[in-house]
């Protein structure tokens, strides 16, 4: 037998892709599902077998790209974050209607505890809203084996199906055995005419075909390889895992030798049959999702007094509302005594993360509070990205960061609400993720803001990786209508500062459409190149 | 045998360098493997760590339970401090003595290196001399590798062969210049183990 290959839950997910015979992997980069499709353009069979797999301008895009993909008969996998399936949402759930042809899995990596995010939005939700299949594994290695699963799946129930994970599965490393490698399809092109053409007529047909597929697809994860059923002891406590909780559990039954039942879903929809006849068998029942209760709060019912069995879990407060799980709060759940712990140390301070030093967007800041430093109302509307550090001191430079793109419209809505200056600050890649219909926007209205687009020439806070819109941005601006003279363009260093003030305030004080492109190179991928050309040196 | 080891630093320190030596020795020794990683955000020059668990058995938690951390591998000596809660009564801890100072309110270094050697088991090293002395401060992550080699239950010999193929491609000078830091290191542990 071959050796076990060691990979993150993410590359687990990428190697899977490549041998269960994915012609293209489509995304934007989003922690923590960036690496699986780095893995993807790393790999040398990836490229022996031509798998598409560069960067997509944003997850909409990226997920019609798979989606057409799939519609010529190939396997394609798409990859978010899950705030990124807010962005594919519209494709996504139109999806489901259509139906698809070859297999389409989209991956999608929650994270719960907001290590990188926003929020912990549980993309479980989703896939019961589009009513598709999901898959929910507890391990690296069942990562791996539902990718294949998954595209079988797919293939025979002409659905896409979604591949539920969260950070800690994503970021962990464990050894994985791999599958044999199969061929990828061949073009092949849908064989109803119709399916794809979601006129209201079409459609109609379509949605009534999703619906009656639902006993089929309830009755496959019934006697799925991820869900499993094991009955310890009758009329006692019984402990409903999904995902990587049953890990956790695993964790603590092993160490204090529990005897309880236990039932682990890995695939949705819930097993109705499997989970009714657990129930059946248990006293009380502790759900240990994830995520958000979102089978907790099935399984309780609306008036919570649906069944004799007393349902325990996050929205009782056996487990807490919110954050990621652990062994330490199922040990606590199941109130098995833990040893004392070390009190941990009073000297320690918090360290969060900083802009790095060199880093184009401190220059930035440093210039913007200067010249905004005799505004009475100041108010910098910002975006996702490294320059969203911008908002801890020093620099306590922006005052918002909500979602893709929306420094630029929330600047505009302002400025049309009458804030003077209206000021907003993206990256580069997060402009051309969804900053340019925005901008349009307000050229169209000849609204009085000023956009800094903070182009570092990469997708700086995921790893560096490429900025889909590089050495364009200026005709980009100047094609969506911005004026010539009001398109500036700067380089944000020490020596050019009171240049760079002079510059910000005239495009603050104009009463219209103003963007300044402040560009130079993210000190990181600098730093790589230069290293790359110095094999003398040390890479940590 | 089962170990649980937490490696701790700041963003940047090469704490994916120490777990990956580690992570490879123990595959090659046919042990199961989970680490937990962080990427993302905290990379920038905040606070880091890895949950590493090798084990002869299947490990089922991506994570280590409090109490439960064999060992605390640290390139800085504040963020060992941190996750004391998860280090076991006779844990030891390995940590270097040179301080980051990236935050305004970094406590008095005296006073945590006072705190780290009254712990019941750690060795402090001064990881950042003795991996120049070896070639680069760079490698001052091998050099408490090093140190914790003594305390992991993988053979060292395994170590040194894991490091010459993580480095590899990097050419001869650096591996050779990555194991003197390696065995700098272990010195260090064998004059405390010695006592």
């Amino acid at each position: 037998m071959e050796e076990k290959i060691l990979l993150l839950g993410a590359e687990a997910i990428a190697q899977g892709a490549i041998d269960a015979g994915i012609s293209g992997i489509y995304a934007y980069p989003g922690t923590p599902s960036t690496e699986i499709t780095e893995y993807v353009q790393r790999s040398k069979e990836a490229k022996k077998r031509n798998i598409h797999s560069t960067w997509s301008a944003n997850e909409k895009t990226a997920y019609e790209a798979a989606l057409g993909m799939a519609y010529a008969g190939k396997r394609a996998m798409v990859c978010m974050k899950h705030v990124g399936l807010n962005v594919a949402a519209d494709a996504f759930i139109n999806s489901a209607i259509t139906g698809t042809n070859g297999g389409l899995i989209v991956t999608v990596a929650d994270d719960p505890s907001m290590h990188s995010s926003q929020n912990e939005q549980d993309s479980r939700f989703y896939g019961k809203f589009a009513m598709i299949p999901v898959l929910e594994p507890s391990s690296q290695q069942e990562a791996y084996d539902a990718v294949h699963l998954g595209f079988e799946l797919s293939e025979k129930v002409k659905l896409p199906v979604m591949l539920r994970i969260t950070t800690r599965l994503s970021h962990s490393r464990a050894g994985i055995k791999r599958k044999n490698i199969k061929n990828q399809n061949i073009l092949g092109f849908p064989g109803k005419r119709n399916q794809f053409i979601l006129l209201p007529a079409n459609a109609r047909i379509q949605y009534q075909e999703l619906i009656d597929k639902q006993p089929d697809l309830e009755e496959i994860a019934e006697h799925s390889v991820l869900n499993k059923s094991s009955i310890k002891n009758s009329s006692g406590l019984g402990v409903i895992t999904f995902g990587i909780a049953y890990n956790y559990l695993m964790e603590v039954v092993s160490e204090n030798n529990l005897y309880i039942n236990i039932l682990k879903i890995g695939q949705y929809p819930l097993p109705k049959k499997m989970t009714q006849s657990f129930i059946e068998k248990c006293s009380k029942v502790l759900v240990l999702e994830e995520g958000y209760p979102v089978y907790e709060e099935l399984l309780r019912g609306f008036w919570e007094f649906s069944g004799p069995v007393r349902i325990h879990g996050r929205l009782d407060g056996t487990i807490p509302r919110t954050g990621e799980l652990n062994p330490d709060i199922v040990r606590a759940a199941l109130d098995i005594e833990k040893n004392e712990p070390h009190p941990g140390s009073t000297l320690v301070a918090g360290r969060p993360p900083e802009l790095c030093q060199g880093c184009s967007h401190r220059d930035l800041y440093t210039e913007l509070n200067e010249a905004l430093k005799d505004v009475n109302e100041k108010h910098v509307f910002s975006d996702i990205g490294c320059y969203t550090l911008g908002a801890l001191p020093p620099y306590d430079a922006i005052n918002t960061c909500v979602d893709m793109g929306a420094s630029v419209t929330m600047a505009k809505g302002a400025a049309d609400a009458g804030l003077r200056p209206s000021v907003a600050v993206i990256g580069d890649s997060t402009f051309t993720h969804s900053g340019i219909t925005g901008l349009l926007d307000a050229v169209n209205d000849k609204s009085a803001v000023t956009i800094i687009i903070s182009d570092n020439a990469t997708t700086a806070m995921t790893g560096g990786q490429d900025s889909p819109g590089f050495g364009r941005l200026y005709d980009i601006c100047l094609g969506v209508g911005v004026e010539k003279e009001h398109l500036r363009v700067m380089e944000p260093l020490k020596k050019n500062f009171e240049m760079n003030v002079k510059v910000l305030k005239e495009e603050i004080a104009y009463e219209g459409v103003s963007v300044v492109i402040s560009n130079r190179e993210c000190i990181q991928t600098l730093t790589r190149k230069k290293r790359a050309q110095n094999k003398s040196e040390i890479v940590k | 045998m089962k170990k649980d080891i937490i490696i701790a630093g700041v963003g940047g320190q090469g704490i994916l360098s120490i777990a990956a030596v580690i992570d490879l020795a123990a595959i090659k020794n046919k042990l199961f493997v989970k680490q937990a990683e962080v990427h993302g955000m905290s990379q920038r020059g905040g606070a880091v760590q890895t949950h590493l668990r090798i084990s002869d058995q299947p490990i089922f938690s991506d994570l280590i339970s409090k109490g439960k951390a064999d060992l605390i591998i640290s390139i800085e000596p504040m963020e060992s401090l941190r996750y004391l809660e998860f280090l076991k009564p006779d844990g030891w801890v390995v940590s270097n003595i040179n301080p980051i100072k990236n935050i305004s309110n970094y406590p008095d270094t005296d006073k945590i290196l006072n705190e780290i050697n009254h712990l019941p088991y750690s060795i402090l090293a001064d990881a950042d001399t003795l991996a120049k002395q070896a070639g680069s401060i760079k490698a001052s992550n091998m050099v408490l590798l090093g140190v914790a080699s003594e305390f992991f239950g993988i053979d060292y010999a395994l170590l040194k062969k894991s490091i010459t193929e993580i480095f590899g491609r990097k050419g001869e000078d650096i591996i050779q210049m990555n194991l003197r830091a390696l065995e700098a290191g272990r010195q260090e542990a064998l004059k405390v183990i010695d006592i």
